[in-house]
């Protein structure tokens, strides 16, 4: 029996740090690596949009070319789906889900890291086209006849980095469903789950059935870019429609992917904050678990001027408009669970209660696209951008940033300031709606999405430039979230278990941050809101299941950052095998070594190690 | 979990592929992982029905005329005959009887190979004829849906290859029992895509 990582409390060299984040398996650790890396693509894709709202500010700007302004708006929109907003998600489904159902750990913290790695070094690849030829400049959706003709290699750098983080995000996703299936703690019944839990389990369901397609377009995109396949090309019997099929029967369930989650979060704000059990725990369940079915049912509402038919367009108009049952449902509990409640106006509860109506003005203009006969009018003009952007970040990026204020505290045991949060919120959501309402009236007035200047004498000017002001409001708020950040880390004022003092769920019964071996005894759930109900109760910490026990867990490993790196490699090899005659072999090469790696993995006997009784006995005592 | 434990054919659990924690884990994973994987040929097939015999002017190749049953006919016998004989190794992993496991598993891959051979020569054929990848948008479909399967059992022969010599000194244990099991369910979820790509590709291709 090896001993236990003497390495939690004690102070490390750089070097022995740096390995260890690179070899950790521990989904806590690895939750925070999703928040860095989601982060540092964040402040890349707002930098994107910044760039793009400088160059609609007046009429007829030249801040920057059309060209590059189409790699802007490409590498945005995909930067910001891709790899901030699911990422940073991960990060919190991560860190908290598995705390929320007693867990120790995920099913595979192995393949947890792998997922983790593929997802930085796929963003990583993508991002390097800025620097070694041209990015993308197809749009986020890349279709294909645009994507095929693009010259250089930016398409081929959105191809293949894409196969890579969408890989990692798949791979996540599985784990995340098995963790929730098989290692729920006793007693923690399906719908005794906390709502976040919850929607994680669907968002990965979702993840599992819609990422397949996402695979197998990027690889017809590559087939037909570098090795001569012909899928889109309609001279040689192809058909350029297929990829537009094909993304979107990923695509739409991916906006559901990234809302859910959301939903979770904000669902476990308002019930903590207005001290109250959320409302209709199981219509909320229900509508959840109907969203993500009928999301894989609408996804040619993107293709209505495409020319499917009236029949078709009736079917998937009339499915689109019944997702706004369910999602209506939600509404309304949320609203009947303030309704009554006993209610603190923290940093998470403004965002909580300044998403509601801005994600129902994003549903209702939802609603208008899917009548197919109005959608006509509405296609691709900035009536869309201020649609997306409103459910988007109106419910997503307010769902994230009160994510962050909210489990901060249990994920580093100190405390965002509050006075700073409110600042950061203001400044987010007056911004927001500065940038993204007036758009909607844009988009009547006939203004084209995606265009790189407009001319003079179209009632656009006003309009543009204050969406532009709204920007950069967006862009103080985030900096001023980023001082919170490094004013709390140096203040460094340590807080105890249950900081909000209102915690109803598992995580906040154990310290901030937690234990690497998270709960000494494995908690036995007495019903929904477990900590609540032993709050209640007068006890202080949650009931165990079974004695203290020798804890077995999983050892660290590099392995899955050299799989990613092989994969990474054979990328490059890929695309330049076009030009350089050494392109095949580094293919070759990077995809050897990843298959070399995996025939490791699975040869070596990786069995974990046992944290003692008496081990954990000393690290809780040295905690009390 | 301690790998030295000896087991006998009595005191072998009944369900050794899920007995422990890990296995149960691998268990349900690897499901969910084949229901993916469903998806992604899902997604495969529809696309190889939208570009069927869809061709450029001028060109000759259409399915009636490209594909051969008897060989297809053939493959078909290899890779079903070699789902059965998985099924024997896994019938003799649940009775512990590792010996008469190792050897069907071993037959099971060299059916495994004798298809992947085949198919080799059926595409090398189609290649001699002119019927190349970049050919139409039908041999594009063509070679990635029937050659993903293909990569499917190559990938299966190799994970296949590295359990037998990986365990053939120690034996049976819970630990690779998981392993084994989840090996057997790969390979009857190929079997299962190729009686798909059999009917869709080459029963519709010459008689439709």
């Amino acid at each position: 029996m090896t001993t236990v990582a003497n390495s939690v409390e004690q102070k490390k060299g750089f070097g022995a740090t740096l390995w260890d984040w690179l070899t950790t398996v521990d989904h806590k650790k690895i939750g925070i690596l999703y928040l860095i890396g989601g982060g540092f693509f964040f402040v890349l894709g707002g930098i994107e949009a910044l760039m793009i709202r400088l160059q609609l500010l007046i009429p007829n700007n030249d801040f920057v070319s059309a060209g590059f302004f189409n790699e802007l708006i490409t590498m945005h929109g995909t930067t910001m789906i891709f790899l901030a907003a699911m990422p940073l998600l991960f990060g919190f489904m991560n860190f908290i889900m598995p705390l929320q159902i007693g867990a120790r750990d995920v099913a595979f913290p192995f393949i947890n890291s792998l997922g983790f790695w593929m997802f930085f070094l796929g963003g990583l690849f993508l991002n390097l086209s800025w620097f070694l030829d041209a990015a993308p400049d197809a749009g986020w959706t890349s279709y294909a006849s645009l994507s095929i003709a693009s010259p250089g290699h930016g398409i081929d750098f959105y191809a293949i980095g894409l196969q890579i983080a969408g890989a990692g995000t798949l791979m996540g996703g599985i784990n995340f469903l098995i963790t929730i299936i098989n290692m729920r703690a006793p007693g923690m019944t399906y719908m005794r789950m906390p709502l976040f839990t919850w929607t994680t389990f669907i968002a990965s369901a979702l993840i599992l059935f819609a990422f397949p397609p996402l695979t197998i377009g990027l690889f017809f995109l590559t087939f037909d870019r570098m090795f001569g396949a012909n899928f889109f090309d309609h001279t040689m019997g192809g058909n350029t429609i297929i990829w537009e099929h094909i993304f979107w029967i990923f695509g739409h369930p991916e906006v559901y992917i990234l809302i859910l989650p959301a939903f979770g979060i904000f669902s476990e704000i308002f019930s903590t904050f207005s001290r109250k059990r959320l409302f209709g725990y199981s219509a909320m369940v229900f509508a959840t678990v109907l969203i993500g079915f009928l999301g894989f049912m609408v996804w040619a509402h993107h293709m209505f001027t495409v020319g499917l038919g009236p029949t078709a367009n009736a079917i998937f108009a009339v499915a689109t408009m019944a997702i706004a049952v369910p999602t209506g449902v939600k509404i309304f509990n949320w609203l009947l669970t303030i309704w009554g409640g006993s209610i603190k106006i923290t940093t998470p509860m403004l965002y909580a209660l300044g998403f509601i109506p801005s994600f129902v003005m994003g549903g209702v203009t939802g609603v208008q696209q899917g009548a197919a006969p109005l959608d006509y009018q509405l296609h691709d003009s900035y009536f869309i951008v201020a649609h997306f952007h409103y459910v988007i970040v109106g419910g997503v990026v307010l769902g994230i940033l009160a994510a962050t204020h909210y489990w901060w505290p249990k994920m580093f045991g100190t405390m965002l300031s509050e006075k700073l949060g409110k600042v950061t919120f203001w400044f987010f959501f007056i911004g927001f709606h500065m940038t993204f309402f007036l758009q909607h009236f844009l988009g009547l007035m006939g203004m084209p999405r995606r265009v790189w200047t407009f001319m003079d004498g179209q009632g656009w000017n006003l309009f543009n430039a204050i969406s532009t002001v709204g920007a950069i409001l967006m862009g103080i708020a985030t900096i001023v979230l980023i001082i919170n950040i490094i004013i709390t880390t140096a203040k460094n004022e340590r807080i105890g278990n249950d900081p909000w003092e209102d915690g109803r769920t598992l995580e906040w019964a154990i310290p901030s941050p937690p234990p690497f071996y998270n709960f000494a005894q494995t908690p036995l759930v007495r019903g929904l809101d477990t900590y609540w109900i032993e709050k209640q109760e007068g006890h202080n910490g949650y009931t165990a299941a079974e004695p203290v026990t020798d804890i077995h867990m999983p050892n660290g490993s590099i392995i899955p950052f050299f799989m990613t790196l092989g994969l990474f490699i054979a990328g490059f090899g890929a695309m330049y095998r076009i030009e350089h005659s050494w392109g095949l072999a580094v293919l070759i090469f990077g995809l050897a070594f990843t298959f070399l790696m995996m025939a490791i993995r699975s040869v070596k006997d990786d069995l974990g190690f046992y944290v003692t009784k008496e081990q954990i006995r000393r690290m809780e005592r040295g905690r009390n | 979990m301690d790998l030295n434990t000896k087991f006998t054919p009595q005191s072998w659990p009944d369900h050794p592929e899920t007995a422990t924690m890990e296995g149960k884990n691998k268990f349900v994973g690897f499901w969910l992982f084949l229901g993916g994987e469903t998806i992604l040929f899902a997604t495969l097939f529809a696309t190889y029905l939208a570009l069927k015999n869809s061709v450029p002017d001028g060109n000759e190749f259409r399915t009636e005329t490209l594909f051969e049953l008897p060989l297809v006919f053939v493959m078909t016998m290899l890779l079903l005959t070699s789902s059965l004989t998985s099924v024997y190794a896994m019938y003799h992993m649940k009775n512990y009887n590792f010996k008469q496991m190792q050897v069907w598993l071993a037959i099971t891959g060299f059916l495994g190979l004798g298809f992947l051979a085949l198919e080799v020569y059926e595409f090398n054929h189609y290649i001699h004829l002119g019927f190349t990848y970049g050919n139409s948008a039908f041999s594009s479909a063509f070679y990635t849906l029937v050659g993903t399967h293909g990569l499917h059992v190559a990938v299966g022969l190799v994970w296949l290859t590295l359990l037998i010599l990986r365990n053939a000194k120690r034996g049976l244990n819970l630990y690779n029992a998981t392993k084994y099991y989840t090996f057997s369910l790969y390979w009857h979820f190929i079997d299962v895509v190729w009686v798909f790509i059999f009917t869709v590709v080459y029963l519709m291709g010459v008689v439709g």
